[in-house]
Formats: C-alpha cells, structure tokens, sequence
C-alpha cells in the first residue's frame, strides 16, 4: 500500500506550552543535567535569568507537544506503533526559562516512500511570548511495515 | 574552547529511564516501556528514546562549551536501538572554529556500535 500523501504541506493549528519550573527540573533529571542552571532558581537568578533555564533538548517537550498530535493524524495514516526517530535537527535561539509561553506551528514536510519503507518529515517552529524563534526543529520519521 | 578540548560523556541508562524519560519529556511510544508491546511490534525488546540519546549528545556539547545558551544547533541520525542497563559513549571533535562558532562532529555508541550517528553540532562561544 502506497504512503499517503495528502498531507505534504498542511500546517497545523499552533499549540501554546507554558514551561513550567518543575517540569524543567524533571526534564533536566531525566537526561542527567548537573548545570545548577536547570536545577536551581537561585543559580539561574544568580546567573541573570528570571528562573531555571531549560536544557536546549526541553525543544522536546514545548515541540513535542504540537508535533506528536500531528503524526497521529488519521490524513497521514502514519501507523505510530511502527515507527522509528530516522532523524532529528534543532536549531535554537534565546533560550526558555520557567515562566515562558511557547507557541509552536508543526507543518507536514514531506512524505515518501522507499524501499518498503515509509518516510514522513516535520517541521516545528517555536516562538515565545516575545516573539522570539526559541526552536526550529526538523524530524523525520520511519514507519515499517507490519 | 578550542579544537584540542575533548568532548566526552558516559552514561548508563538504568533500567527503568525509559518510564521517567516517558513522563518528563511526553513520549508516551509503549516501545519505550512495556516489553510485551516492544516485542509484539518485532522488536528486541524495550528501547531506549532517541530524542534521549540525543540529549546525552547535547549535554556532552553544552558541558565542554560552558552552558546551555552556547548550543545553537544540533543535528543527528538515529541507528540501531539503544538498549538499557549498558554503557553509552558520546564522543565528539571539533572540526573547525571560525567566526565564534565551533562545529563538532560526534556520535554515541553502545556496545561498540554506533546507536546515534553523524551528529552535527553549532555551538556559539
């Protein structure tokens, strides 16, 4: 069955993440960060920013939150439970701290097919509550078959 | 930083990562936490997140550069899958330094295969 590809190019409504201090600290555990940046108001007030910074791989969760929706997408008929990360890229630009709202838009790149496999791209753009690009984020997908 | 600073991390993913990783970061894929799923989809076992193994890649980057706002730009291939309980290596070189940015090539690799490849880093200094 060939892959669907309907959806190349369709952008999706913008989900808003609010970062949350404790969640940037659970993050920060969870991928072993030890900078007191992500771990420690007073270090981050010290350090100049108004709370705990969050690592740059939190694009995860604020991206994560609009990109993960998209891929289940019943147009895409991506079958989720089949698939594998191909690849990642993310560029960044100021960094997000607890207390910042982000909006990310999630656009369906490209869809195609190789060798039995198929290959599906997303984009995520992430602005803050400034209007600031915080993350660009790229992610390709592979879904084999059952 | 220059191009004789070594950019090197070790990590053992302990076996229930996956379950805290799932909570924290919202990727709620079962491959990553329930044996009986993973199997039943063709699969060795439980694997580890990608997007995880790539933090340890941008965690590698930001502690050698000195802090999370030098990291500008991180690229990588996911191969393989990452397994639990066993050692993972990040080890990157600086391939050039030109205009306050620093590019890095790096990868990680468990059990002396490479789990994430071609990793591609910008990091402004």
């Amino acid at each position: 069955m060939p892959v669907k590809t309907d959806a190349i190019g369709k952008t999706y409504a913008a989900v808003v993440y609010a970062v949350g201090r404790e969640k940037v600290r659970e993050y920060a555990l969870a991928v072993g960060e030890t900078n007191p940046l992500h771990l420690d108001v007073e270090a981050a007030r010290a350090a100049g920013y108004a709370d705990l910074v969050a690592p740059p791989m939190f694009a995860v969760v604020y991206s994560g939150a609009a990109v993960w929706p998209v891929m289940a997408d019943p147009e895409l008929g991506l079958d989720v439970a089949m698939m594998l990360h191909a690849s990642q890229e993310f560029a960044w630009g100021p960094v997000v701290v607890a207390g910042d709202e982000v909006t990310t838009q999630t656009t369906v790149k490209d869809v195609s097919e190789r060798s039995e496999l198929g290959f599906y791209t997303f984009e995520s753009v992430s602005t803050n509550q400034r209007g600031e690009t915080v993350c660009t984020g790229t992610w390709t997908c592979i879904v084999r078959r059952a | 930083m220059d191009a004789n600073d070594p950019i090197e991390l070790k990590v053992t993913p302990d076996r229930y990562l996956t379950v805290r990783y799932a909570g924290a970061s919202g990727d709620f894929n079962p491959i990553h936490f329930d044996e009986d799923f993973a199997k039943s989809v063709g699969l060795p076992g439980r694997i580890l997140h990608g997007l995880w193994t790539m933090a340890q890649i941008a965690r590698a980057h930001t502690e050698a550069a000195g802090g999370p706002e030098t990291l500008k730009r991180l690229s990588v291939q996911f191969r393989g899958m990452g397994a639990l309980d066993q050692e993972i290596t990040v080890k990157g070189t600086v391939d050039e330094v030109a205009d306050g940015v620093v590019r890095v090539s790096s990868k990680a690799e468990q059990n002396g295969k490479a789990i994430v490849k071609n990793a591609r880093a910008e990091l402004a200094i």
